[in-house]
C-alpha cells in the first residue's frame, strides 16, 4: 500500500509538470539541414492548407470555395487556429519546428515576418509575381526581411482617432485635432459643456500587452523619434522619444487620459467611447461599424492620429501571407498566395469583413467609400505608418517595450529613465 | 470483516491440531513455510507482468518527456548569423549555465516568478483549508435545502479555470462590481500587490470547495457514536470540533492540501488571463517557462520548467515525509484501531477518484 500511494503521489508531482516539459522539449529536433535561402523552386501541385486565426466573419470559406470550385484538383483546406495572436503564432512556430507539411501557407501578423524569415521557417518569394507596385508602401514594407520579400500583404490596418463631432461642434470646434495640443485645449471646451462634464479627453490601448507597444511606437513615431532605425539598430533614448512618452505619462498624471485607461485593451476602449465617457478614442477601424450601432452612432467621425506638430503616424497592423518552407506542392501554393492576396480577393475582404486591403486604388473607390466613411482617413494612417520594430527577436522587444512604458504610464519611472532602460535592453536583445 | 475473523479461528485451532498429532508438528510449519515463499515468487512475478504495461506507458509518457527536456536544457539559444541574417541551424550545447544564470544578473525575473509562485501557494492553500473546513462542516449538517447548498458550493470548482479567470476579469474591471463594493477605483488588473490580491480572490473561490469536498468525504465516515459519548461526556462543541473531528478528519484533509499545493505550485492559466502576461507582480515560474518558450528559447525554458519540476517534488516529498507517515497508510497499517486504518486507507483514493 505504501509504496504504491508513494509512487502515486510522486507520479502526481511529475505530471504536473509534464505538460511544461512537453511543450519544452517539442525543439530538440533543431533545424538540422537548412532549407535553400537563394531562390527556393515552387514544384509540386495538389492539396494544400490554409493556416489562419479562427474567421469569426465567415468570409475566408468564402474565398476558399472559390478558389477549389475553379482548381478541382489543388483543393485548399482551411485550418482554423486560435482567435488570440500568442497561439497562433506558437502553434506555427511548433510546426515549424517540428518540420511538419501540415501547414502550407501561414496568414502571418505583420510583426513576426522577420521572425519566421530568419528562422527560415518560411519561404523567399518572387517579388516580380505579386503586383506590390500597386500596393501601399509601407504595407509592402512589412512582408520583407533585409530587403528580400517572404511574404505578401493580404490585409493591413492603422489606428485613427474616432472623436464626438457632436461634442466638438456645441463646443465650437469645427474641425478634429491635428497635433496633441489642438487636442487638449478642444478638451478644454468640450468639457465646458454640462453633458461633457463627467467625460475624460482621450484614451488608446494602455494595459501592459501588444496594444500598448502599439501606442507606444504610435506616440514616438508622431513626435518625429525612432524606436528602431533604418538598420534595425533600437534608437530610443532620443529627446524625440521622450516627448512622445512624455505626452503619454503626462496625460495620465493630468488626467487628460483616465487613470482606469492603463487596463484598456481596444475592446475596454471601444465601451468606454460608446457608452460616453470619451471625447476622444485611438483604435483601430474594426470598431467603426460597431459603434454605428450603438448610441454614439452618428455623432462620431474619424481623423488621422494627431502627433506633436501635426499629424502623427499609426502603427501597421495587418496580415500577410507566408509559404512554410516544410510545405509540399509548393507550385499550388505560390499560385494560391496570389489569387489569395489578389484585388479582387482584397475587394471581397474589405466589403465582407472590413478588412483594409493593401491595394492603393481600393481605398479611393468611390461606392467603397460610401459604404466605409473611414477609408480615406485609414489610407492616409496608413501612407503615414511606421512599421512596429522589424526585428528578429519581436517577442523580447516587444516585452521590453511594455515593460518600460507601463513602468512610465503608471509613475513607476520617469520617462527619461524608462526610455534609458528600454534603450540598454533593445540593445541586448537585437544583438544576438 | 469475514477476512478479519477467520485469522484469529484458525490460530485458536492450530495448537489444539498441533497437540493431537505431535508427529507433524516439526514437518508442517516448514512445508508452510515454503509454499508461502512460493507463492511470494509467483505472485510477485505476476505482479511484475500486471504492472508492466503501466510501467510503460508510465515511461513514454512521463519519463521519456522529462528526460528530454533534462536533456534540452543543457543548451541554449540559437544565435543569428549576422552574415546572412539567418538563424544559426543548431542550439550550442552549454552545459548547466541555463541553470547557473538563474543566480546570476538575468536571475531576478526567476527569482520574481519563483516568490511569486511560493507566495501564491502558501497564501491561497492556507486560506482554502479554512475555509474549505467550513464549508465542509456547513455541507456536513443536516439541515433543509442541503443538497442545494452542497451544489452551490460546489459550482466554483465545476467552471474551467479559465472560464473563471474571464470572468473575475470582468468583476475586477475599473467599473466592475469589486469597486463598486470596495467603493472606490483600484485598477485590479494594472501591476501592484492589489493584482496579487485579485488572484488570490479568484484561486480561492475557485479551489475552496475542493478542500471542502475532501474533507467533506473526510467527515461522512466518522461515526455519529464517537460524538455521543463526547456529549455524554460534557465536551463542548469547540473541543469536540479540535479533539474529534480534526483528528479523525486529518488524513483526508493532508491529501486535500497536498493536492491544492501541487495545484497552486503550477498555477498557470488565472494570473495569465485574469491579470495578463508578463505581469512582474503576478508572473508564476510556468507563465516564465511558458514565456521563454514562446520566444524561441527552449533551452532556459527547460530549465525553469525542471526547476520547478524539483520543486513541486520536493514540496510532495517534504508532504510525504513530515505529515504524510499516516497520509499514505502505511503506518496506520500497523496501528491497532481498525476504524483508523481504513479511515486512512479511504481518504486517499477518495482524494484520487475526486481529482
Amino acid at each position: 500500500m505504501k509504496t504504491r500511494t508513494t509512487r502515486a503521489l510522486q507520479c502526481s508531482a511529475t505530471l504536473a509538470t509534464a505538460g511544461l516539459l512537453l511543450s519544452a522539449c517539442g525543439s530538440s529536433g533543431g533545424s538540422g539541414s537548412g532549407e535553400q535561402a537563394g531562390s527556393p523552386s515552387f514544384q509540386g501541385r495538389g492539396p494544400i492548407t490554409y493556416v489562419a486565426g479562427k474567421d469569426t466573419s465567415g468570409v475566408v470559406p468564402k474565398v476558399i470555395a472559390r478558389w477549389n470550385e475553379l482548381h478541382p484538383k489543388e483543393k485548399v483546406t482551411f485550418i482554423q487556429l486560435p482567435t488570440d495572436a500568442d497561439s497562433q503564432r506558437q502553434q506555427m512556430i511548433q510546426n515549424a519546428e517540428t518540420k511538419s507539411d501540415a501547414y502550407t501557407v501561414l496568414s502571418l501578423d505583420v510583426v513576426w515576418t522577420s521572425e519566421f524569415a530568419a528562422h527560415q521557417w518560411i519561404d523567399r518569394l518572387p517579388e516580380k509575381q505579386f503586383p506590390l507596385r500597386n500596393m501601399l508602401k509601407p504595407v509592402v514594407e512589412t512582408a520583407k526581411y533585409r530587403g528580400n520579400l517572404y511574404a505578401a500583404p493580404a490585409s493591413s490596418d492603422g489606428g485613427v482617432l474616432y472623436y464626438r463631432t457632436d461634442l466638438l461642434k456645441k463646443a465650437g470646434v469645427g474641425k478634429p485635432p491635428a497635433t496633441w495640443s489642438e487636442m487638449t485645449a478642444d478638451c478644454a471646451k468640450v468639457k465646458k459643456l454640462p453633458e461633457a462634464k463627467d467625460m475624460s479627453c482621450y484614451a488608446g490601448q494602455f494595459q501592459k500587452y501588444e496594444g500598448l507597444t502599439v501606442n507606444f511606437a504610435e506616440a514616438v513615431n508622431s513626435a518625429g523619434g525612432v524606436v528602431t532605425d533604418a538598420n534595425g539598430k533600437p534608437n530610443v533614448d532620443t529627446p524625440e522619444a521622450k516627448k512622445g512618452l512624455d505626452f503619454l505619462a503626462g496625460s495620465v498624471k493630468d488626467g487628460t487620459i483616465p487613470k482606469e485607461a492603463i487596463t484598456y485593451q481596444e475592446e475596454d476602449g471601444r465601451q468606454a467611447f460608446q457608452s460616453g465617457k470619451l471625447i476622444f478614442l485611438r483604435n483601430w477601424p474594426y470598431m467603426y461599424s460597431l459603434a454605428q450601432k450603438a448610441e454614439v452612432a452618428g455623432k462620431f467621425a474619424v481623423a488621422p492620429l494627431p502627433g506633436l506638430n501635426g499629424p502623427g503616424s499609426s502603427s501597421l497592423g495587418g496580415h500577410n501571407l507566408a509559404l512554410s518552407s516544410f510545405a509540399k506542392n509548393k507550385a499550388t501554393a505560390l499560385d494560391f498566395m496570389k489569387f489569395f492576396s489578389s484585388k479582387d480577393s482584397a475587394s471581397t475582404f474589405l466589403k465582407d469583413a472590413s478588412l483594409a486591403p493593401p491595394y492603393t486604388d481600393l481605398y479611393d473607390d468611390p461606392s467603397l467609400v460610401k459604404q466605409y466613411p473611414y477609408l480615406p482617413v485609414l489610407k492616409e494612417s496608413i501612407l503615414r505608418a511606421v512599421p512596429r520594430p522589424r526585428v528578429v527577436q519581436y517577442g523580447d522587444v516587444t516585452s521590453a517595450i511594455q515593460q518600460e512604458t507601463y513602468a512610465a504610464l503608471t509613475g513607476n519611472k520617469s520617462s527619461a529613465q524608462a526610455l534609458k532602460d528600454l534603450q540598454n535592453d533593445l540593445q541586448k536583445s537585437t544583438a544576438q | 470483516m469475514a477476512d478479519t475473523k477467520t485469522p484469529p479461528d484458525t490460530a485458536e485451532d492450530e495448537p489444539g491440531r498441533a497437540a493431537d498429532r505431535p508427529s507433524g508438528q516439526s514437518s508442517r510449519p516448514t512445508s508452510r513455510r515454503r509454499t508461502r515463499t512460493r507463492a511470494t515468487a509467483g505472485s510477485g512475478r505476476m505482479a511484475a507482468l500486471l504492472v508492466s504495461p503501466t510501467l510503460l506507458v508510465l515511461s513514454i509518457v512521463v519519463l521519456y518527456p522529462t528526460v528530454m527536456a533534462l536533456k534540452e536544457s543543457l543548451y541554449g539559444t540559437k544565435g543569428l548569423d549576422p552574415k546572412t541574417g539567418f538563424i544559426r541551424t543548431s542550439e550550442p550545447f552549454v552545459g548547466l549555465k541555463n541553470y547557473t544564470e538563474v543566480f546570476g544578473a538575468a536571475g531576478d525575473r526567476f527569482w520574481n516568478a519563483f516568490w511569486n509562485t511560493t507566495f501564491f501557494s502558501v497564501v491561497t492553500v492556507g486560506l482554502e483549508t479554512v475555509i474549505g473546513v467550513a464549508m465542509a462542516l456547513i455541507m456536513h449538517k443536516a439541515f433543509r435545502g442541503r443538497a442545494l447548498v452542497r451544489a452551490g458550493i460546489l459550482v466554483p470548482w465545476a467552471v474551467p479555470t479559465a472560464i473563471s479567470a474571464l470572468l473575475w476579469r470582468w468583476i475586477f474591471n475599473s467599473n466592475g462590481i469589486a469597486n463598486a463594493v470596495v467603493g472606490r477605483q483600484i485598477l485590479w488588473t494594472t501591476e501592484g500587490f492589489h493584482a496579487k490580491v485579485a488572484v488570490i480572490i479568484a484561486e480561492v473561490w475557485k479551489t475552496a470547495p475542493f478542500i471542502g469536498l475532501l474533507v467533506l468525504a473526510g467527515l461522512q465516515v466518522i461515526p455519529e457514536e464517537v460524538y455521543e459519548a463526547a456529549r455524554i461526556d460534557g465536551a463542548s462543541a469547540l473541543r469536540r470540533f479540535w479533539h474529534i473531528t480534526l483528528p479523525l478528519v486529518k488524513p483526508a484533509l493532508l491529501v486535500a492540501v497536498l493536492f491544492r499545493c501541487l495545484d497552486a505550485l503550477r498555477m498557470f492559466d488565472l494570473p495569465y488571463i485574469l491579470v495578463g502576461a508578463q505581469k512582474n507582480s503576478v508572473e508564476t515560474l510556468s507563465m516564465l517557462a511558458q514565456n521563454e518558450a514562446s520566444n524561441v528559447r527552449f533551452g532556459p525554458a527547460s530549465a525553469y520548467a525542471v526547476l520547478l519540476f524539483l520543486y513541486v517534488f520536493l514540496i510532495a516529498l517534504a508532504f510525504v515525509r513530515l505529515l504524510g507517515a499516516d497520509l499514505v497508510g502505511g503506518g496506520a497499517a500497523r496501528g491497532s484501531e481498525g476504524r483508523n486504518r481504513r479511515l486512512r486507507i479511504t481518504a486517499p483514493r477518495r482524494a484520487e477518484v475526486t481529482a
